[in-house]
């Protein structure tokens, strides 16, 4: 682990810190997003956030795959898994999110065969080894996951598995970049860009954010010492008064992307016209489905799905949370109806949902200054 | 005393897995069903094993069950687990073992062989800390009632004399101290059970923590004011029953924490926290600020306890939470756990 523990050097961390709190303008308030929800979790985890001059607000963006999952999505997946005949797998991540008849784990424990799996291919693999079953894999995640759903899919059909299934709720994070970026009551001072996704899809289609909002956007990894840098760049370039996607975490990000890794999405699937995004509604052109190639593989082609639209309990207020309009405490169901033992909304699930996050500290507010 | 301040509801309409998970849920229903049912003197501390008076020492008594799959897992097996599980929580409760008892569900089907195995597993966890498992008890359930082999375990022990463990007696100032390296054994079972297919080489940490607590309370006995195994929820839950119990605010440094390099990359590549993740071979203390470099000495010294550290300490503060600091000064919220630990991919 040494190449990360490089990047939780407390001396180059002291210094980033000081270096933003040089660059950050006492007139000014800065309010800079992180899109992803593993900045999220890392912000909190190592507690940056209450080092920061409080003039430079971070804002928790909508990168949490299971967070933005409507909740009509998770009825469909469960229903299916309700069969007896299926085997129902998805990642750890969507085991606590509540449908409105309540989670995946919840299924399992009333007798639903649910399976956490590692890899799509882990999915796969069930399904070879359970030929008499129909396997579901329930797939969800940015352009992150969504090649090894492809390369998965190429996988099932190589070797025929009929009784292989993939529900698909990929979504793509720059359609939502820019529907925040659209939504009136939103001002953004900056981007922290995306880490994982950017592995994949690289650091141009980020361009539009400079070039149509004025905004700058670094884009970054996940240590400490990253997401410093990258607000040290971000803030660069407001003092600066220019606007450019830097790619702070060109260790890993390359800046056209993973070829390979986008040859294969473009092959497996097309974009919806549009999907519907909890709390912030239907998004144009912001998720992908299977191509008509693998509509055997495709359980919204070949399985009971009744694609049903289930409201949001209306107190809940994840959409303006998600959007950064407001701070989860914020929510009027924050800490009361919805906590992390019975959350309403998946903010309150995931440790990457702002919500959660903010829950662990409830009543904490000072902690920083008992040290 | 470890009843809540507040009278725990239980309000779920059925017991879930996250009810046996060891974390909030499971306090939920321990402190929401069974204890207005049951509230006695001897119950209502909830800690590892009650102890009683009686003449000439003072007793203490604790039962658990063990229910894992898979049987057998790297480092250890179900069988050994049931002896060294309870062994333990006598043992932070500052008692020697006396004796065990053995309660054994077995499902129709079960191999002979996996049994046997499996007792002798036992004998040999009970042998190894001079203990005879005095009585026992045994019935067989219907093929696909039971996960194969489910065994329950009760032990009796003799409190040292020069213990007294009270949460209450937990002051600002006092010293944590955790007796090794964590996440071992909660990892090793989560990679066994194959569902996840990362391979790295962990073992389990199963085994008896007798001898490591002998030696502290041999040498600065009534300095210690409270113990506790970290079993299921790991080290963080263990940590925030205590600051709920003794009302008191624990801060711990995150670059003090012992986790061996395979778990710690298991942990980062699944997204989990090493210390929600469970032992069954490690304990954390709280030792008087002035005896807990001594104690520290004296862990150290003993075979096993090489890798004990001080983790932290009891400081003031207006909240019953547990608060990690990082080496460059940041902190963050040590919750406990909430349900079985995930692994987080996306
Ligand atoms: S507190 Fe719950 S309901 Fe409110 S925004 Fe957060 S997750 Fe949604």
């Amino acid at each position: 682990m040494k190449y990360v523990d490089e990047f939780r050097d407390p001396t180059m961390i002291a210094r980033a810190f000081e270096e933003i709190r040089t660059l950050a303008d006492p007139a000014r308030h800065y309010r800079i997003m992180e899109v992803c929800g593993g900045h999220t979790h890392a912000i909190f985890r190592f507690g940056l956030k209450d080092l920061l001059p409080p003039n430079v607000e971070l804002i928790h963006g909508p990168g949490c795959p299971v967070c933005v999952l409507p909740m009509g999505r998770i009825d469909d997946g469960l229903e299916l898994a309700g069969d007896p005949h299926v085997i129902f797998t998805a990642f750890g991540d969507m085991m606590r999110v509540p449908g409105s008849q309540g989670s995946p784990l919840e299924s399992k424990a009333r007798g639903a065969d649910v399976r956490i799996v590692y890899s799509p291919l882990d999915a796969l693999k069930i399904a070879e080894a359970n030929p008499d079953r129909q396997v579901v894999f329930f797939a969800i995640g940015f352009e992150t996951t969504a090649p090894s759903t492809a390369l998965t899919l190429l996988k099932a059909r190589a070797n025929r598995v009929r009784n292989f299934a993939v529900f698909c709720n990929h979504v793509t994070i720059i359609p939502a970049i820019r529907a925040i970026l659209d939504s009136p009551d939103m001002r953004l001072d900056g981007f922290i860009g995306p880490g994982h996704v950017s592995t994949v899809i690289g650091c141009r289609p980020y361009e539009f954010i400079v070039r149509d909002y004025g905004c700058p956007i670094a884009v970054s990894g996940f240590e400490p010492l990253d997401i410093l840098q990258s607000l040290v760049m971000v803030l660069r370039q407001l003092r600066d008064g220019i606007a450019k996607v830097e790619n702070q975490y060109a260790r890993v990000v390359p800046w056209e992307g993973n070829l390979a890794a986008l040859r294969v999405l473009a092959e497996v699937f097309e974009v919806r016209a549009h999907f519907e995004w909890r709390g912030m509604g239907f998004i144009s052109h912001s998720a992908l489905r299977l191509r008509g190639e693998f509509a055997e593989w495709d359980a919204e082609r070949t399985l009971p799905i009744r694609g049903v639209c289930v409201a949001d309990p209306k107190a809940a207020q994840c959409g303006e949370v998600l959007k950064g309009v407001l701070k989860p405490h914020q929510c009027k169901l924050f800490g009361k109806e919805c906590t992390p033992e019975q959350p309403i909304g998946a903010l309150m699930v995931s440790p990457e949902g702002a919500c959660a996050a903010h829950f662990k500290y409830r009543g904490a507010p000072q902690l920083v200054t008992l040290g | 005393m470890a009843t809540a301040q507040r009278p725990v509801q239980f309000h779920s309409k059925q017991i879930s897995m996250a009810h046996g998970a060891g974390g909030e849920a499971s306090r939920q229903l321990v402190e929401g069903v069974f204890l207005p049912a049951f509230a006695n003197s001897l119950l209502n501390p909830l800690a590892d094993a009650a102890t009683f008076l009686i003449p000439g020492g003072r007793l203490a008594i604790t039962s658990d069950s063990y229910v894992v799959h898979p049987l057998r897992f790297p480092g250890g097996s179900i069988g050994e687990l049931a002896v060294n599980g309870t062994v333990n929580d006598l043992a932070v409760s500052g008692a020697k073992p006396l004796a065990l008892t053995a309660a054994f569900i077995l499902e129709a089907g079960l191999p002979a062989d996996v049994l046997r195995e499996e007792v002798r597993a036992m004998a040999t966890a009970a042998e190894r800390v001079g203990l005879p498992i005095a009585t026992g008890d045994t019935k067989v359930v219907e093929h696909g009632r039971a996960d194969g082999l489910y065994i329950s375990t009760t032990g009796l022990g003799l409190v040292d004399p020069r213990v007294d463990l009270r949460p209450d007696r937990v002051e600002i100032g006092d010293c944590v101290l955790l007796s090794g390296p964590i996440g071992n054994h909660g990892m090793a079972i989560m990679l066994a059970r194959a569902e996840l297919d990362v391979e790295a080489d962990i073992l389990s940490d199963t085994r008896p923590l007798t001898h490591l607590v002998a030696a502290i309370v041999e040498h600065v006995g009534g300095e210690i004011k409270w113990m506790r195994d970290a079993t299921r929820g790991g080290v963080a839950t263990v940590l925030n029953e205590l600051a709920r119990d003794a009302q008191r605010m624990i801060s711990i440094e995150e670059e003090a924490v012992p986790v061996d390099s395979a778990v710690r990359g298991a942990c980062e590549l699944l997204g989990l926290d090493p210390l929600q993740v469970a032992n069954e071979g490690q304990f954390v203390a709280v030792v008087s600020a002035g005896m807990a470099s001594r104690a520290l000495e004296v862990l150290r010294g003993v075979p096993g306890g090489e890798q004990a550290c001080i983790l932290g300490e009891i400081i003031a503060g207006p909240y019953s939470r547990v608060v990690a600091r990082s080496a460059y000064g940041g902190t963050r919220v040590v919750d406990m756990l909430i349900g079985d630990p995930l692994p987080r991919i996306c």
